[in-house]
């Protein structure tokens, strides 16, 4: 977990910081700014710190984040398979994430709804990642999918499809 | 003649219902890391989930992580269910409570998908829920969960859920 000057600039995810206007030549320097910012918030969050998440990329609408195996996620204790609860923890994380980094720039963002489709079960003692993609932003409503696999990435694990709130705009 | 057998002590009753119970949750890890218990009112469950630091998400408001929610409503659908397939077992005797571990009860049954409908954000509070077994099939069920805070009518967030059931073992089907 990273600390510093960013950190304290943290209201930026969730609430609206004052109008600015940029030139287009900031413009990227700002979002890369933006993303750093939006993936410490995200690191931050007690309850992805508490499961383990790390955050693997964010930008431009796409987030990947993993969450490597433990006993405390278990729920299945006759298999070791990680608790369908606790990839729906890491999904919503993702996906939230991943409306944070979309270039629409949300000052905010909150899960509506949220379908998990538990395809097979993860294998135990393998770490599970995800990677969410926000696919269109309206002035309100953002709209993202997500993937999870384990190390045969080929076969999904669990797929997931969410709405999220736009809490207003950069 | 009375033939009518005399009902059970009271205690003897809640204590092997009770027992079952305990045993179901506390098997699992993650219900035991978010710290979800249940209470029973005869066969009624209801899930608490007692607030903690490690359960918010955004810590600006701060309100509860999404995915905590969403693994509270699952697990309450889950147990609920799971419950609901024990209950006639136990209550017949072919489930022995004197020797019950873990071992010995059924598998839990398995998600195959849950959808949850966030209605308002997650207060840094106790929060409850309840199941309601839409349908319960030999193979599938439908699970709907309501999850609330302060007030029983003001949900904050409800979930549908689909099951494959555990397959009952030959010896129960025989």
């Amino acid at each position: 977990m990273r600390a510093g000057t960013q950190a304290q600039r943290m209201t930026l995810p969730f609430a609206k910081p004052a109008q600015i206007k940029v030139k287009i030549s900031q413009w990227n320097a700002i979002m890369s700014e933006k993303n750093k910012a939006a993936g410490q918030f995200i690191e931050a969050l007690p309850h992805s710190i508490a499961l383990g998440m790390e955050l693997e990329e964010l930008g431009g609408g796409v987030a990947v984040i993993a969450m490597p195996y433990d006993e405390k996620l278990v729920g299945d204790p006759k298999t070791g398979v990680v608790h369908g609860g606790a990839v729906s923890a890491l999904m919503d994380t993702c996906c939230g994430a991943a409306v944070m980094s979309h270039p629409s720039n949300p000052a905010g963002t909150a899960t509506m709804d949220l379908r998990i489709e538990y395809l097979r079960a993860a294998k135990p003692g393998e770490r599970i990642t995800t990677k969410a993609t926000c696919y269109h932003v309206t002035r309100s409503v953002a709209f993202v999918r997500a993937t999870a696999t384990d190390a045969d990435a080929e076969n999904p694990v669990a797929t997931a499809t969410g709405t999220f709130t736009v809490e207003g705009k950069l | 003649m009375n033939t009518r057998p005399r009902p059970e002590p009271m205690q003897v009753v809640k204590e092997r219902r009770d027992k079952v119970l305990r045993t179901l949750v506390e098997d699992v890890p993650y219900i035991q890391f978010l710290g979800i218990q249940f209470e029973r009112r005869g066969d009624e469950l209801t899930g608490i989930l007692p607030f903690k630091e490690t359960l918010i998400g955004n810590p600006l408001l701060p309100a509860l992580h999404g995915g905590a929610t969403a693994a509270f409503l699952e697990v309450t659908a889950i147990i609920t269910l799971s419950w609901g397939l024990i209950w006639e077992d136990m209550e017949s005797g072919t489930l022995d409570v004197k020797t019950l571990d873990a071992d010995h009860l059924p598998r839990l049954p398995k998600t195959i998908d849950f959808t949850v409908d966030y209605l308002r954000s997650g207060l840094p509070r106790d929060a409850y829920a309840r199941a309601r077994i839409n349908r319960s099939g030999r193979r599938y069920a439908s699970v709907h969960v309501e999850g609330w805070q302060d007030n029983r009518s003001r949900l904050y967030a409800q979930a549908t859920g689909h099951f494959v059931m555990p397959q009952r073992k030959p010896v129960d089907a025989g």
